[in-house]
């Protein structure tokens, strides 16, 4: 039973606990100065989206952008619904998911990823080089073995084994798969009409392995065996990887200069809203295989200091952003882009 | 003005024993709730699917997020295969642990064995992934799968291509996790059962083994049968460990070495990335088919329960 001595007993409690709650949480101290963003999208960028967000910080301590890496389609999903602020993907928005937001919402490239072929031949330690067309066939299946003579055309002085390919794809849906199947789309009609380009396709040949890890991982341990990984998982884990043929002709090895001119190659043709696809451009040596990765920013933003915020720090990301791209092997945009886009940032109102 | 026996709903909560009865009867209703809630968002989020596909959903092949064609039959096809060769490499092997455990290992080694039996229960899903990537599966591809191919190869279960990935590999690594379950259920169970009945066997004749297998093992029937279950329950869903083994490749295949899909998988696999309502839909009402496909496995093994205890048996 309750008696008076109890019920006295707990008002000092509960006046304590609602003293420390109120004042010194640091909760308080933090909402009571600084403007939180909330954003959530695409894992690619996450560790460049990471460092810039927490350097931004740094510079201006009054805002705090906090990022989710919540996969692209997460993010375009909770751009629409309203729950995030801002979004990010590897994929440009689809006109029907623009349609069914209740704002227009602008793309902005922020830097580029590109993917390579990587693969495991006992007895082979060259670089190999591969045409659309063995690229194409090996994913559909069509090529069955390494001693084809798609490809061992274009490896003149390599004895490539007459065994089967063990292809190697993701499992899981992601931005990369959109970037090889939107270039195999382009380079093979027959890939764009049984195949096409997605985020998650159905693949006619191959194992499926979760993540540039697993890939990677069924790639070593399966002899015979060619998958695609993202070019900075392949550079920061010292992977060997395949050689494209560009449109041009000439087979172009990706890295950090190569990506950027395939941007640089697109810019004229560029449309004013940065949704496009930079697979297979014209130019001489273009990386055939790049993409851009962009942040979906919706162009009308109500409340004036977090407008103010997120237009602030995308002109931070196109000048002292871009610097510290390539410490972490994201390949900068080129400056045609940059020019182009910082004129863009004035739509945001 | 006679005095009422009745008491009121409040006057009665002043009673210790009825606000104890009020409290466990809301948690017992929370978590039915909780599972009414539950199907009900299944069902509410997979509607585009379920109205676009109907009862083809279950035994369509195709699985093509392009082209917005959805079947759930390789799913279902790979959650079931991979789970019976977990099953049928765990239950023997969990029964015949438990039994020594319980009956004939001496009590401190029993007890020293089972405290490191149940430690392995609590090592999460994704190690038992990386243990099974970094050396199941090369030891699959090659001296095992080619030695079973060999000796076995007439069979249609061991023919084809060997990865080293596949349905083999995803059912022996859920063996490994679900044995932990069964041998620690079933050795509890056949500690409880009471020791006249051992007595009793060997008052009448039987030998030690023929004690242990023809009395104590069936009388512990239900704890062992409902460890199994939960050896299965844990094997249907079980998500990270499979994905990294099984090749995860939406296509019906007869052989253990091929590479396939399960349900749990293909969830975890393509649920962020899924931009499309149909495709998120369908990928939810795969996660209903489960929930399904769990309450009928469960119904029939309580039907299998109940037609054999109600063969005369003494036990409850």
């Amino acid at each position: 039973m309750m008696t008076r001595k109890h019920v006295m007993g707990a008002v000092p409690i509960l006046w304590l606990i609602g003293w420390s709650l109120a004042s010194n949480s640091p909760a308080t101290v933090h909402a009571a100065g600084t403007l939180l963003i909330n954003g959530a999208g695409a894992t690619f960028p996450y560790p460049i989206y990471a460092k810039w967000f927490d350097a931004y910080h740094t510079a201006h301590g009054d805002i705090q952008i906090n990022y989710q890496s919540i996969g692209s389609g997460g993010g375009i999903r909770q751009l629409l619904a309203g729950t995030v602020e801002f979004g990010a993907s590897d994929m440009p928005m689809t006109d029907e998911q623009l349609g069914q937001a209740k704002m227009k919402i602008l793309h902005f490239p922020t830097v580029l990823g590109a993917v390579v072929p990587t693969y495991n031949i006992p007895g082979v330690s060259q670089e190999l080089k591969f045409t659309p067309e063995a690229l194409a066939g090996i994913f559909l299946g069509t090529i069955r073995k390494w001693n084809d003579s798609n490809l061992t055309k274009a490896n003149a002085g390599v004895k490539l084994p007459a065994e089967d390919i063990v292809v190697v794809h993701r499992s899981e849906g992601s931005g990369t798969t959109f970037v090889w199947t939107d270039y195999l789309s382009k380079v093979s009609p027959d890939w764009k009409s049984k195949v096409g380009a997605a985020a998650s396709v159905s693949w006619p040949a191959g194992l499926g392995g979760k993540g540039n890890e697993g890939v990677s991982g069924l790639v070593k341990q399966t002899p015979y065996s060619l998958g695609y990984v993202e070019l900075i998982y392949a550079i920061q884990n010292n992977m060997s990887y395949g050689v494209v043929r560009n449109s041009s002709g000439n087979f172009v090895k990706a890295n950090l200069a190569s990506v950027t001119k395939a941007a640089a190659a697109v810019a004229k043709t560029m449309p004013d809203d940065f949704r496009v696809s930079i697979t297979n451009p014209p130019g001489k040596d273009a990386y055939p295989i790049a993409s851009f990765t962009w942040l979906l920013v919706p162009s009308t933003i109500s409340d004036s200091s977090k407008k103010s915020a997120i237009v602030g720090f995308l002109h931070w990301m196109l000048h002292d952003g871009q610097k510290m791209t390539e410490a972490l092997s994201y390949a900068p945009l080129p400056p045609e882009v940059v020019a182009k886009e910082a004129k863009a940032i004035s739509q945001v109102q | 003005m006679a005095a009422t026996t009745q008491k009121t709903f409040l006057n009665r909560l002043r009673n210790g024993d009825e606000v104890a009865h009020l409290i466990t009867l809301m948690f017992a209703a929370s978590i039915l709730l909780i599972a009414g809630l539950l199907v009900l968002e299944l069902f509410g989020s997979s509607t585009e699917a379920r109205h676009k596909f109907g009862w083809n959903f279950f035994f369509t092949s195709k699985w093509d997020p392009v082209a917005g064609q959805f079947g759930a039959l390789p799913f279902i096809y790979g959650t079931v295969v991979t789970s019976a060769v977990a099953l049928m490499i765990a239950v023997p092997l969990g029964i015949g642990a438990a039994i020594f455990l319980a009956e004939l290992a001496p009590p401190r080694i029993s007890d020293a064995l089972t405290f490191i039996i149940e430690l392995l229960a609590a090592v999460p899903s994704v190690i038992y992934g990386l243990l099974a990537v970094f050396a199941l599966v090369p030891l699959l591809r090659d001296p095992i799968q080619p030695f079973l191919k060999s000796i076995l190869g007439f069979l249609p279960f061991f023919q084809g291509p060997s990865y080293g990935v596949g349905f083999l590999a995803a059912g022996l690594i859920l063996a490994l996790m679900v044995i932990p379950f069964i041998i620690s259920i079933s050795r509890e169970s056949l500690l409880s059962v009471p020791n006249d009945q051992r007595e009793a066997a060997l008052a009448l004749g039987a030998t030690r083994w023929e004690s242990t297998w023809h009395v104590v093992v069936p009388y512990a029937r239900l704890g062992i049968i409902g460890s199994i279950f939960l050896a299965l329950a844990r094997a249907l869903g079980e998500t990270m460990a499979v994905t990294m083994v099984i090749g995860n490749t939406p296509q019906i295949a007869a052989s253990l070495f091929a590479t396939g899909y399960t349900i749990p998988a293909v969830i975890a696999n393509e649920f962020t990335e899924a931009t499309e309502n149909l495709h998120l839909s369908a990928l939810v009402e795969l996660g209903l088919v489960l929930f399904l496909l769990t309450i009928i496995i469960n119904a029939l093994a309580r039907l299998m329960v109940l037609a054999t205890t109600r063969r005369g048996t003494a036990q409850s």
